[in-house]
C-alpha cells in the first residue's frame, strides 16, 4: 500500500510532456512500456543531431566526419557502459566492453552462436536457462542444445514465483556448461537473484549470461557487482531507437568468442584465404551500424541520469505497487504473479475472469488504453503456470505513467466486466 | 487517435452468441468434423456438420474455446450454415473472408452473411481477423477437403499459418 504521500507523487506528472507521443495525445493511456517504451524529444533530436552535423561512415573513413561519427559512437559506447557498471578499478567506463547489435534478441542469438561453440557443447553438458525466459533467451540455446544434444534444464519457481536458492544449486551442477537467466521477468515482473545465480554457475565454471531487456530499463544494474559474464538487453525498452540492442561481456569472455557475422568493418586484414579479426567490438560488428541510433541511444541514458535514475525507480516501484493494489482490488481480476506490489518491476501480469486477455485488450482499446495481451513471448512459462488460455493481460508502467493511467486502466476493465460479467462462467470465483 | 477498436463490435446482440451459444454442443453421428487452431491465440474450435438427404448441410455445431469473437463467429456462422449447400457455404466463407480483411465492403452484398456481417468491424482489427476467421477457415476446408466422400467422418488436423505474432519484443 501506498502512503499519503506517495500517491500525491504518482499524482503528479512532470515526465509527460518531454515524450511527443505523449504530450500530443493527452487521452492515450499507455501500460505497454515492457514492449517498448516511448521516447523523449531529445532522442528523436538526437537522431537529428546525427544525420544533420555528423553524419559518415564511422570507422574507415580519415576526414574529420568519420571521425566525429566514429567517436559520437566511442562516446555512446562509454556512456552505456558508466550506465551498467562496466567500469575498471579506476571507475573509467570500458566502452570496448560495449558490442552494438540490432536487439537483444540478436544479442542473444550472438551468444548462443558464439560461445555455443566455444565452450564445445556434447550431450553430456548442460545449459540451464528459467521457466520464465523470454523466447529471445530460450530458443537460441534449445535450439544449440538440440544440434550438439546438450540438455536444456529450466529454473522452475516456487509458489511465490521464485527462483530458490535450493533449484539453483540442484540444477546448476558440474554437468552445466552455460547458464542464462532473465534478470526480470517480462511477464511476472519478478526479478530474479541473478547475482547468486551467477556466483553458483562460475563455483561450477560455467558461463553466466543475464538477460537484461527488462531490468536495465528500470532497476540499477551493476555488471561488475553481478559478476555475470555477458548482458543483453535493447536500447528501444529504455527510451532509445527501436533496432539498436547492446551486449556487454567481460574483455576475456568477447575475446575468446569467435566472429558472429563476418565482413565489412570486423576485420583487421584479408587474405584470399584466411582473415584476420578485429578487436572486439568491432569483431561482432559487421557491416556498417546505426550509428545514429547508437547517439541516440546515448541520448536516451544521458536523459535518464538527468532526470535521477534513483529517482525514475523509486517512482515506478510506486506506480506498480499501485497498479497491482488496484488490481487486486477488483474481485473480477486475478493477478498471474506476486500479489505484492513492491516485488513487481514494471510489468503486472492479470486476467479477467472467464474473458480471454485478446478481449479484454479490445475492449479497452476503445477507451484509448494500451496493455499486451497474449502469451508474450513466452510459451513454455504461461503453460508451466496453467494459465486459462495460455495467456494472460499484462500492464507496464514506466516513470512518465501516472495515477490517472491506471485509473484509467481499472475504469476500462469494469467496462470489460459490465459487458462480460453476465456472460462469463464464473464458477471458479 | 481514432483508430482505437469500434465501440460497436461487442454488442448486446454479439454477447448473446457468448453467452448463450445455440450451436456449441457435440453433434451425434457428424458427415464432417473438422479441427482449427491459431496457435499464436489459443483459440481452438471442432465444427461438425451434417449433410442431409438433399445434399444441404442438416444441422451445425462446434465445441471448442478461445477468445469471444472466435466463439461469437462461431455461432453466427452456423446458424448462417443450415439449408446451404456446401458450395453455398464454401462461398459464403470465402466472402466472410473477404469481409475482415477489408477487401469487401458492399453492404448488399456483405447481407448474405446475415448477422454475421455484424463482424465486419474487425476489419478495423488486424490482430484480430483470424480469431474471426478461425470458424469459417474451418469449414471452408473441412467442406473443400470432405465433400468429395459424402458418409466419410473427415477429421484432419489444420494448423493454421500464424498470421501475426503477438507479444513480439
Amino acid at each position: 500500500m501506498l502512503t499519503t504521500q506517495q500517491l500525491a507523487d504518482i499524482e503528479q506528472n512532470p515526465y509527460k510532456a518531454d515524450f511527443p507521443l505523449l504530450a500530443q495525445n493527452p487521452d492515450l493511456t499507455f501500460l505497454d512500456s515492457a514492449a517498448t517504451a516511448q521516447r523523449p524529444e531529445v532522442v528523436l533530436d538526437a537522431e537529428r543531431t546525427f544525420y544533420t552535423t555528423m553524419n559518415a561512415n564511422p570507422l574507415r573513413g580519415l576526414y574529420r566526419l568519420s571521425v566525429e561519427a566514429t567517436e559520437a559512437i566511442d562516446e555512446a559506447r562509454k556512456t552505456i557502459a558508466r550506465f551498467i557498471g562496466a567500469v575498471d578499478e579506476k571507475g573509467d567506463p570500458q566502452g570496448n566492453q560495449i558490442v552494438f547489435t540490432r536487439n537483444a534478441s540478436e544479442s542473444l542469438n550472438l551468444v548462443a552462436r558464439t560461445l555455443g561453440p566455444k565452450v564445445v557443447l556434447g550431450p553430456d553438458d548442460e545449459v540451464v536457462i528459467s521457466i520464465m525466459e523470454h523466447h529471445s533467451n530460450l530458443i537460441p540455446w534449445q535450439q544449440l542444445c538440440r544440434a550438439t544434444g546438450a540438455k536444456l534444464t529450466y529454473l522452475r519457481l516456487d509458489d511465490d514465483f521464485r527462483i530458490t536458492p535450493e533449484e539453483v544449486a540442484a540444477k546448476i551442477g558440474p554437468h552445466t556448461k552455460i547458464v542464462s537467466v532473465t534478470q526480470v521477468s517480462n511477464v511476472l515482473g519478478v526479478q530474479n537473484d541473478v547475482k547468486a545465480i551467477a556466483q553458483r554457475a562460475h563455483e561450477v565454471g560455467a558461463y553466466m549470461v543475464v538477460d537484461g531487456a527488462q531490468s536495465v530499463p528500470h532497476v540499477p544494474v551493476n555488471v561488475r557487482d553481478l559478476d555475470c559474464d555477458l548482458m543483453a538487453f535493447s536500447a528501444h525498452k529504455l527510451g532509445g531507437p527501436m533496432g539498436i540492442g547492446v551486449l556487454w561481456g567481460k574483455s576475456e569472455v568477447l575475446d575468446a568468442m569467435p566472429p558472429f557475422l563476418t565482413g565489412g568493418e570486423m576485420i583487421d586484414s584479408v587474405t584470399e584465404t584466411d582473415a584476420v579479426w578485429a578487436p572486439v567490438p568491432q569483431k561482432f560488428e559487421a557491416g556498417t551500424q546505426d550509428a545514429a541510433g547508437s547517439f541516440a541511444t546515448k541520448a536516451a541514458i544521458d536523459y535518464l541520469a538527468s532526470k535521477d535514475m534513483a529517482k525514475l525507480e523509486a517512482r515506478e516501484r510506486e506506480l506498480a505497487t499501485y497498479l497491482t493494489d488496484r488490481l487486486n482490488d477488483l474481485p473480477y481480476v486475478d493477478v498471474i504473479g506476486p500479489k505484492d506490489g513492491s516485488r513487481h518491476v514494471s510489468a503486472v501480469a492479470f486476467n479477467v475472469r472467464g474473458v480471454h486477455p485478446h478481449d479484454v485488450a479490445s475492449i479497452l482499446d476503445m477507451s484509448n488504453v494500451c496493455i499486451r495481451a497474449g502469451h508474450h513471448c513466452a510459451q513454455p512459462l504461461l503453460n508451466y503456470l496453467e494459465v486459462e488460455n495460455r495467456a494472460t493481460c499484462r500492464a507496464s508502467v514506466a516513470f512518465y505513467n501516472d495515477k490517472a493511467d491506471i485509473d484509467r486502466l481499472v475504469e476500462g476493465l469494469d467496462k470489460v466486466w459490465s459487458i462480460f460479467g453476465g456472460a462469463v462462467d464464473t464458477k471458479e470465483a | 487517435m481514432d483508430r482505437s477498436t469500434p465501440a460497436s463490435l461487442y454488442n448486446a446482440q454479439f454477447m448473446d452468441h457468448v453467452a448463450h451459444p445455440d450451436y456449441k454442443y457435440q453433434m451425434d453421428d457428424p458427415t464432417y468434423t473438422h479441427y482449427g487452431v491459431n496457435p499464436s491465440c489459443g483459440d481452438e474450435l471442432t465444427f461438425s456438420v451434417k449433410i442431409g438427404d438433399d445434399g444441404r448441410i442438416e444441422e451445425a455445431a462446434y465445441q471448442g474455446h478461445g477468445c469471444a469473437v472466435s466463439q461469437a463467429s462461431a455461432d453466427m456462422m452456423s446458424d448462417l450454415m443450415v439449408d446451404k449447400t456446401p458450395q453455398e457455404a464454401i462461398e459464403l466463407c470465402k466472402l466472410f473472408g473477404r469481409m475482415v480483411r477489408g477487401e469487401e465492403t458492399d453492404d448488399s452484398k456483405l447481407a448474405a452473411l446475415d448477422e454475421a456481417a455484424s463482424l465486419k468491424d474487425v476489419s478495423h482489427m488486424p490482430a484480430r481477423v483470424k480469431c474471426a476467421e478461425l470458424a469459417w477457415r474451418t469449414l471452408e476446408e473441412m467442406l473443400e477437403n470432405g465433400s468429395g466422400e459424402p458418409g466419410s467422418t473427415a477429421t484432419a488436423s489444420c494448423t493454421m499459418p500464424p498470421h501475426t505474432h503477438d507479444g513480439q519484443e
